[in-house]
C-alpha cells in the first residue's frame, strides 16, 4: 500500500513537472482572447496579454477592474476603440494592478514583451511609469492624470472633466430648486487639486441655475468603496440635500438618492447610471478612445512628442450624458434647464466658455473672502494646484508653480464645508 | 455498502507531506483546467503562460524574488510563533508598523545626506523594533493575562492599518494623495539594476537585498531551532506546556521573546518592502503579504529552510497571475491551490479506510 502511494505520487509529480514544462515554450496557436458569457448574461473576455506579430501592440495598465462601470471601464472603452478603429492594432490590458508594490513590475514586463505604446491609467503609476520609460526609450509611455513627462517617450494625458461638472451643477441646481430643497450634496474622494477643481466647477454651475442653492460636501478618502460612498450619500440626504453628485466610482450614491425618491449624478463613464436612468440627471464621463487612437497613430508614425495633453469637450475627450451626439436628456431632468445646458455646452465646444473662463475672478470662497481676484483667470498650473511643495515632492521640474492655487472651496458651498487640512 | 472512515495515522512518512502537497496542487490545477476549458481557453496555454511569466523568462527570477521577499520574512516570523502553538496571525499589522517606522526614519528623522549604510541599518532596526513592539503586545497579554493571541494579534492589524492611514492621509500626505514623498536614494535597498552598467543582464532587474535578509534569517532560525535553548524550549512548550512548566521553563518569558522575534521579522518584511520596492509609504501598499505569509509558513511546515523554496514558488504563482486577464481568473486558480493544499493537510494526519459491510470483527490491512 505504501509503495503504491509512493509510486502514484511520483507519477503525479512527474506529470506536474512535464505539464508545466511542456506548456511553456511553444507559441500558442489558438486565439488569445475568448469570450465567455457569465452567469448574469454579461460577456467577459478572457485574454492573455501578449503581443501579436506584425501589428501595433498597445497595452493598458488599470488600477480597477474593467467591470467597474466607472473610471477603469471608461479606459477600457478607449482600448476597445483603438482595437475597433485603429489600423492593424492589437491591444491588451492588465487590470487591478496595485499602485505600490506591483505597478513598476507590471509596466516593465509589458515593455519587455515588446508592446509599442503603454498607457498607465492612474495617478499612482506616475513614478513607476517614468522609471520604466527611461529604460525603454523605443516604447512610448502615456500616463493618465499626472504631470510628468520626459523626452523622448513619456507623456501625460488628462482632460477638463470640470467643464462637464459645471453642467452637472447646472442640472443639479435646477433640480434642487424644483425640489424646493435648494440643497445639493457632493461626494469628494480625496482632498487633491483635481477633486477640489471638479467640486468647485460643480458649485459654480449650480449657482448659475440656482443662485440660492447651497452645496454640502463629504470627503470619503477613497475612489472606490461602495459602502463609504453610500454612507456619504445617506449623510448628505439626512442633512437635507435632494440631489447627490458623486465624484467617486460607483452608482451607489445615485441609488441612495433614488431610494428616497430623489435624484443624483454619477461619475466617469457612459454606463455609470445604468439601471438608474429615471433617477439620474446625467453623468460627466470620459471618452478616451479618439485621443488614445491619435496618440497611438502618432507613435506609429514616429511623430509623438511627449507633452502635457489636456483635452476638453472641444476635442471630444469628455461628455455629459444626455447631451452629446446621439444621446437624449434623461427624463428626471427639469425641462427648463435643458436649453440652458445645451447653450453652455455649445459655448464650451466653441471655446467661448472654457475652464479658464469658469475660474475667472471675482470669485469668493465659501467664507466670503476673495479667492480669485477680479479679472484674474486661473492658469493651468493654478487649476492643477501645482504648488512648489507638490512639484518638489513628485519631482516635476518643467511646469510653472501655481499663483492662485486650487486649494479653496468656492462660494456656493455651505460655509461650514472645508477641505481636510493638507499636512 | 461501502463506508469511508478517517483514521489517525500513527506514523507519518517523511515524504508524505511533500507528495500530498504536490497532489493537492495537481488537483487544483485540474479543477482550474476544467473551468478554463469550459470557458473556452486552452488550459495548457493559460498555465504555460503563467508558468512562463512566473518562472521561465530571463527576468522571472528577479521578479519572483521581489514578490517572495516579504512572504519569506513574514512567513519566517509567523512560523516561529506557530512552532510553540502561539497563533500570531497579526503579521500584516506588524509588517505595516515596520514599514511605518522605516519610513519615519528615512523621511523625518535622518537627514537626506545620511550615508546609505547607516540609513539602511537604522531603517532595518526601526522596522524590526516597530514590528517587534506590535508583536509583543499580544505576546505580553497572552503571557501575563491569558488573552487569546489570535484575537488580539488580528485586531491589532486593524489598529495598525488605521494608524498608518492616519499618517499617509494626514501629516505625511503629499498634495492630498494618500502617500508620502519618495525616499531619498540613500534609503533605497541596493537592487540588481544598480549594477546594470557593469552587467547589462541586470538591466531592469529589481530584486533587492531584502531577499538576502530573508535567507540569512532562515539559516539563523534553522540553527537556533536545532541548537539553542530557546529553540528547544519553543518545541517543548508547543508540544506540552504543562511538561515545560514542570521542567522549570519560564513560559511567559519565552512567549514574549518569541513574539518579539516573530513580530520583528514581519516588521522587517514591511521595511524591506518600502526600502526595496515602493520607496515610499502609501495606503494599501501591502496586498496582504502578512496574511499570505501564514499560508507560506504552513506549506513549508514551519521549516525555515523549506520556507525559502515555498516563498519563491508562491511568489512565482503571484507574479504569473498577471498572465491571464481579467484578474479574477488567476486569483481563482491561486485560491483553489491554497484551498486544496490546506485541505490535503488532512491526509498527512489521517488515512481513509474503506469499509465494506463486512463483519464487525474485520481487521483492516494496510
Amino acid at each position: 500500500m505504501k509503495k503504491l502511494v509512493k509510486t502514484l505520487s511520483l507519477l503525479l509529480a512527474a506529470a506536474f513537472v512535464l505539464a508545466a514544462c511542456g506548456g511553456a515554450p511553444e507559441a500558442p496557436p489558438e486565439p488569445e482572447t475568448v469570450t465567455v458569457t457569465g452567469f448574469d448574461g454579461s460577456e467577459i473576455d478572457i485574454s492573455i496579454p501578449q503581443v501579436e506579430a506584425d501589428k501595433t501592440n498597445v497595452a493598458f495598465v488599470y488600477v480597477g477592474v474593467i467591470g467597474d462601470a466607472g473610471w477603469t471601464y471608461a479606459h477600457n472603452q478607449g482600448r476597445e476603440y483603438i482595437e475597433a478603429n485603429g489600423e492593424n492594432m492589437h491591444t491588451a490590458y492588465i487590470e487591478a494592478v496595485p499602485e505600490g508594490a506591483d505597478a513598476e513590475r507590471v509596466i516593465r514586463s509589458l515593455a519587455r514583451q515588446g508592446f509599442d505604446v503603454i498607457f498607465t491609467t492612474s495617478f499612482g503609476y506616475m513614478d513607476p511609469t517614468a522609471t520604466v520609460a527611461e529604460e525603454f526609450q523605443d516604447i512610448d509611455f502615456i500616463h493618465i492624470s499626472g504631470q510628468k513627462k520626459a523626452e523622448p517617450n513619456f507623456g501625460n494625458v488628462f482632460g477638463a472633466l470640470e467643464e462637464m461638472q459645471y453642467l452637472s451643477g447646472m442640472a443639479a441646481g435646477a433640480k434642487a430648486a424644483e425640489d424646493g430643497s435648494n440643497r445639493v450634496g457632493y461626494i469628494a474622494p480625496f482632498p487633491i487639486a483635481e477633486v477640489i477643481r471638479l467640486s468647485n466647477a460643480t458649485a459654480l454651475g449650480m449657482r448659475a441655475t440656482c443662485p440660492e442653492c447651497v452645496m454640502d460636501i463629504r470627503w470619503i478618502f477613497t475612489w472606490f468603496d461602495p459602502v463609504k460612498e453610500r454612507e456619504a450619500a445617506e449623510s448628505l440626504l439626512d442633512a437635507g440635500a435632494t440631489v447627490i453628485i458623486t465624484g467617486a466610482d460607483t452608482p451607489g450614491p445615485v441609488q441612495a438618492a433614488a431610494d428616497r425618491g430623489y435624484t443624483g449624478i454619477a461619475h466617469n463613464s457612459t454606463e455609470s447610471c445604468n439601471g438608474l436612468e429615471d433617477s439620474c440627471l446625467g453623468v460627466p464621463y470620459w471618452n478616451w478612445g479618439p485621443v488614445y487612437l491619435d496618440i497611438v497613430e502618432a507613435s506609429v508614425a514616429g511623430t509623438y512628442t511627449p507633452e502635457d495633453y489636456y483635452g476638453s469637450v472641444a476635442d471630444g475627450m469628455v461628455g455629459f450624458l444626455g447631451f452629446m451626439e446621439g444621446e437624449e436628456p434623461l427624463p428626471a431632468l427639469p425641462t427648463e434647464v435643458i436649453p440652458l445646458i445645451e447653450a453652455t455646452l455649445a459655448d464650451m465646444e466653441a471655446g467661448l466658455f472654457t475652464r479658464f473662463d469658469m475660474f475667472t475672478g471675482p470669485i469668493n470662497n465659501n467664507q466670503g473672502e476673495v479667492a480669485i481676484p477680479d479679472g484674474y483667470a486661473m492658469t493651468q498650473s493654478d487649476l492643477e494646484g501645482l504648488s512648489a511643495g507638490y512639484m518638489d515632492a513628485f519631482g516635476i521640474a518643467d511646469r510653472p508653480a501655481c499663483e492662485v492655487c486650487m486649494d479653496f472651496l468656492v462660494e456656493g458651498f455651505d460655509e461650514t464645508a472645508e477641505i481636510p487640512p493638507l499636512n | 455498502m461501502i463506508r469511508f472512515r478517517l483514521e489517525r495515522r500513527e506514523t507519518t512518512s517523511r515524504w508524505l507531506p511533500i507528495f500530498t502537497t504536490i497532489g493537492a496542487v495537481l488537483v487544483a490545477l485540474l479543477m482550474g483546467a476544467i473551468l478554463l476549458a469550459y470557458g473556452g481557453l486552452n488550459p495548457m496555454v493559460a498555465y504555460g503562460q503563467m508558468f512562463k511569466v512566473g518562472f521561465a523568462e530571463s527576468y522571472s527570477v528577479s521578479d519572483t524574488l521581489v514578490k517572495s521577499t516579504p512572504l519569506l520574512l513574514a512567513g519566517l516570523g509567523v512560523s516561529i510563533a506557530f512552532r510553540m502553538r502561539l497563533w500570531n496571525i497579526g503579521a500584516e499589522g506588524q509588517l505595516l508598523m515596520g514599514a511605518w517606522a522605516a519610513t519615519g526614519v528615512a523621511l523625518f528623522i535622518l537627514p537626506e545626506t545620511t550615508p546609505r549604510f547607516i540609513m539602511l541599518a537604522a531603517m532595518s532596526i526601526a522596522g524590526f523594533a516597530a514590528g517587534a513592539f506590535w508583536g509583543v503586545i499580544p505576546g505580553w497579554l497572552k503571557a501575563k493575562m491569558g488573552v487569546n493571541e489570535i484575537i488580539s494579534s488580528l485586531m491589532l492589524t486593524y489598529v495598525a492599518t488605521f494608524f498608518i492611514n492616519y499618517f499617509v492621509f494626514g501629516p505625511w500626505a503629499v498634495g492630498g494623495f494618500p502617500l508620502t514623498k519618495k525616499f531619498p536614494r540613500n534609503a533605497w535597498f541596493p537592487r540588481l539594476l544598480d549594477w546594470a552598467d557593469a552587467i547589462p543582464f541586470f538591466r531592469g532587474m529589481t530584486a533587492h537585498i531584502g531577499f538576502f535578509y530573508g535567507v540569512v534569517a532562515a539559516i539563523l532560525l534553522y540553527i537556533l531551532f536545532k541548537h539553542s535553548k530557546w529553540g528547544y524550549e519553543l518545541k517543548v512548550i508547543g508540544d506540552n506546556p504543562e511538561a515545560a512548566r514542570y521542567a522549570g521553563m519560564n513560559i511567559s518569558r519565552t512567549v514574549i521573546l518569541t513574539m518579539v522575534i516573530s513580530g520583528g521579522l514581519a516588521g522587517l518584511a514591511g521595511m524591506s518592502e518600502v526600502a526595496g520596492v515602493v520607496h515610499r509609504l502609501q495606503e494599501n501598499f501591502s496586498p496582504g503579504y502578512g496574511f499570505t505569509a501564514i499560508i507560506v509558513a504552513w506549506l513549508a511546515r514551519l521549516n525555515p529552510l523549506a520556507m525559502i523554496i515555498v516563498a519563491y514558488l508562491f511568489g512565482g504563482l503571484l507574479v504569473g497571475g498577471d498572465a491571464i486577464q481579467p484578474a479574477g481568473i488567476p486569483l481563482m486558480i491561486q485560491g483553489m491551490i491554497m484551498f486544496c493544499v490546506i485541505s490535503a493537510e488532512l491526509f498527512t494526519k489521517y488515512r481513509i479506510r474503506i469499509k465494506r459491510n463486512a463483519p464487525l470483527t474485520e481487521v483492516s490491512h494496510g
